[in-house]
């Protein structure tokens, strides 16, 4: 049945959250805004608490079954009650909700792909010690939506004990932090034959500190940076063979279990709404504070007066809440699907198009709308407006999420709509 | 729990409605629209689907459960996308009959919603709507005076369905600073409906002009409940409308895409046309949602004046955009009017204006 009822833990944990960001992450984000590069420690200390504490699985959804007082299976709200906690922390901000340590998005391939053997020597850091960070490292300098195309090559050693791994990676989130800073590893795709296609790209783990990779470059960035986004060199840079992920069989993804290539495309679907649902929180923290600062101004806002009544900021508030609310709704549509088990990916992908705009959208207007003041630093707007931007871009451009909701609604193959 | 998927009941709804509106609706708009007449037997037939008692509560002899606000709305998303002008001539008694219910009094329910439930099509409706640029609903130039146990109501109205034959209609004004409602027999003293109205679309629903010259109530005819929450209602009703339109515009465009070739390959596989297609089903999937949430507000007697808002407005801008793309979709084709884009792109100009045509 049609509801829109919020189950009261994830209500309970968006308060929470929604502290820790008013407490902990509000009154620091101007400063890792000015000081990119540096980890923002108040944050990344605090949270390093409870990530340790859950085994080090940061953001991945809970789908274990429970069961309700009369034993019958609990709907699972993994995703939903993931979607929200992404979205509270990232109404902090979103740089440092980037820089949560944990096994991230690298564990999450290790999980999904990895024997039990490498889950263990890999994933069981993040549940001790200090904190950890790991990376994805997929996108190259001539390679980004097109991922099919990458250059950076595996090849077995003469003893077949190790892979040697050379290319060049950009665009590393946390790649710093997992690459040198830190105990952590990176997971990095590379290919087997290049002539071989999708068939023959592999994750592979590096462990951080591994002679030949190199971190090379910080990027400057127009917002999120607290958190580091790192370009990576690997040069004759020699881990062990049991350090690829699934199979060294270069075959399509049906044949591998689904733990390929084709393995890492759908874990897009999981990830693309909680994309979005950073780019929502965004979009919160700018439309609040708007309609906060004009309010405390004498500003009204009615809902039910006529278009000609109406005044400009009217007009534009209620536009700002309406594609809030609306794009919103469409994450959460995607993530109660991803819990019900149903293939969500045209949801995915539809909720990261729209996100990605709706945040730009509200951010800039916001700065707009309170003019002098939205465009100075003494407020966040005009950081949250630089922070919104990314999220119509990684994870899947605009444009790559229209041509897979697209080849959705037509029926299209990849080569039928290129 | 928070759920997107309909309930057995509401799935029902939808099958029966979306069947109704492509094999009885949709084949007749065309001629409709040029004709500017519905069909009196389609009336007949849809009416046998009991979607107005849906609407009106057990208590009150309809058969509504606690979501019919959200029944309605998945009803009216089908109605629309068959036709939206067939489909609200259909429901048109309802824009009389559920203010009664929510609003009137035993013996206004008992006077006229009873005998309506009980019987066949009757072309009740209701004038809201004021033919001026800056029509406001909170500042109605209708205005209606207490003197003694009667009132004595002035106005101008627009917009007024099925006037010319109406027994009765539902009148909205303005006492004082409140907003009112008043049962209007069609035949009391003072009530000139004028020539039918001619609009851009909307077309075969017969629309008038009715003035009230100093037409004299007694106080019972008033609706004692609270007015404004009936536009509300009527606010989702529409987007849940718009949202009809936008799809049956957005299938048609997609449907033809697929299948019209130019330079040896379907024109959806541009990415010019794939890409308008995708984003006309992200918005109209995002305005259904927002349409739904407002719904469930009602339904759960929540407020919902800004959610109703929000979603209209949303609606009014997403099926002007989805049906000028289907237009453009269909080229030269689109704007001929044997295809029936062009109608769409006419009928969701009209969105903002229609608010009171229709009703959850």
């Amino acid at each position: 049945m049609i509801d829109f009822e919020m189950p009261t833990p994830v209500s309970r944990q968006v308060q929470f959250i929604g502290m820790l960001g008013e407490q902990v992450m509000r009154p620091r984000a101007r400063y890792y805004d000015d000081h990119e590069g540096e980890r923002p420690v108040e944050y990344t200390s605090l949270i390093w608490q409870t990530v340790r504490a859950q085994g080090g699985r940061n953001f991945s959804a809970d789908t274990s079954e429970r069961l309700d007082r009369d034993g019958r299976p609990r709907p699972r709200i993994g995703y939903l009650m993931l979607a929200h906690m992404v979205e509270a922390l990232s109404w902090g901000d979103a740089g440092m909700y980037l820089a949560t340590p944990g096994a991230g998005l690298g564990g999450a391939a290790v999980d999904a792909t990895g024997t039990p053997e490498q889950k263990e020597r890999f994933l069981r850091r993040f549940g001790e010690g200090e904190p950890k960070w790991s990376a994805m490292a997929m996108t190259e300098p001539h390679a980004g939506s097109d991922t099919a195309a990458i250059r950076t090559r595996a090849r077995l050693s003469d003893d077949g004990r190790e892979w040697i791994l050379d290319g060049e990676k950009i665009f590393v989130t946390s790649g710093a932090m997992a690459a040198r800073d830190s105990a952590g590893f990176v997971v990095v795709w590379a290919t087997l034959d290049p002539s071989a296609g999708r068939a023959a790209i592999k994750p592979f783990v590096v462990e951080a500190g591994t002679p030949g990779m190199l971190v090379t470059k910080l990027e400057h960035k127009h917002g999120i940076r607290a958190s580091d986004t790192a370009a990576i060199i690997f040069q004759h840079c020699r881990i062990p063979r049991e350090n690829l992920l699934g199979s060294e069989e270069i075959s399509d993804g049906r044949s591998s279990g689904g733990k390929g290539f084709a393995g890492a495309m759908r874990t897009f679907d999981a990830t693309r709404p909680l994309v979005a649902a950073s780019a929502i929180g965004i979009a919160r923290a700018s439309l609040e504070f708007t309609i906060t600062y004009l309010r405390q101004r004498g500003v009204t806002i009615r809902y039910d007066v006529p278009l000609h009544r109406q005044t400009a900021i009217e007009r534009d508030l209620r536009q700002m809440e309406a594609q809030h609310r609306a794009a919103w709704l469409l994450v959460l549509r995607a993530v109660t699907a991803m819990d019900a088990g149903q293939d969500n990916a045209l949801e995915a992908s539809m909720s990261k198009v729209k996100a990605g705009q709706v945040a730009t959208f509200i951010a800039q207007k916001a700065v707009e709308l309170l003019g002098p003041e939205g465009y100075s630093c003494t407020l966040l707007l005009e950081k949250w407006m630089r922070d919104a931007r990314i999220n119509d871009i990684y994870e899947g451009t605009g444009q790559i999420n229209r041509l897979i909701v697209a080849r959705r609604l037509l029926g299209y193959s990849s080569r039928e709509l290129r | 729990m928070i759920s997107f998927t309909p309930g057995d009941e509401q799935q029902l709804v939808i099958d029966t409605v979306r069947r109704f509106a492509s094999e009885q609706l949709r084949p007749l708009a065309h001629d409709a629209d040029e004709q500017r007449s519905t069909p009196a037997e389609v009336l007949t037939r849809g009416w046998e689907l009991g979607l107005l008692h849906n609407a009106i509560p057990e208590a009150l002899g309809g058969i509504a459960d606690a979501q019919a606000a959200l029944t309605g709305a998945l009803a009216l998303e089908e109605l629309a996308a068959g036709d939206v002008a067939l489909g609200w001539h259909l429901l048109l008694p309802a824009t009389f009959a559920v203010p009664l219910a929510r609003a009137g009094s035993d013996a206004q329910r008992e006077r006229w919603l009873t005998p309506l439930l009980e019987g066949g099509y009757a072309p009740l409706s209701a004038a809201l709507i004021e033919p001026t640029w800056d029509f406001d609903p909170t500042a109605l130039q209708t205005v209606a005076f207490a003197d003694g146990d009667e009132y004595l109501l002035t106005g101008l109205k627009g917009y007024v369905a099925r006037a010319n034959d109406a027994a009765a209609l539902l009148v909205y004004a303005r006492v004082g600073d409140e907003l009112a409602a008043f049962i209007v027999p069609r035949d009391s003293a003072g009530v000139a409906v004028l020539d039918r109205e001619q609009h851009m679309g909307l077309r075969a629903l017969p629309t008038y002009q009715v003035r009230f010259d100093g037409v004299w109530l007694p106080a019972a005819s008033r609706l004692p409940g609270t007015i404004e929450p009936l536009l509300d209602r009527s606010r989702v009703a529409l987007a849940a409308s718009a949202v009809g339109v936008a799809r049956g515009a957005y299938e048609y465009a997609r449907a033809y895409a697929l299948q019209r070739e130019a330079f040896g390959r379907p024109i959806a596989q541009n990415q010019s046309i794939a890409f308008m297609l995708a984003e006309m089903a992200i918005e109209i999937d995002a305005a259904r949602l927002l349409a739904w949430e407002a719904a469930w507000r009602l339904d759960r007697g929540l407020p919902a004046m800004r959610e109703a808002a929000l979603a209209a407005q949303y609606a009014d801008e997403m099926v002007l955009m989805v049906t000028d793309r289907a237009v453009q979709i269909l080229g030269g084709h689109g704007y001929i009017r044997e295809y029936p884009v062009e109608r769409w792109l006419r009928e969701a100009r009209g969105f903002p204006t229609f608010l009171g045509l229709a009703i959850v």
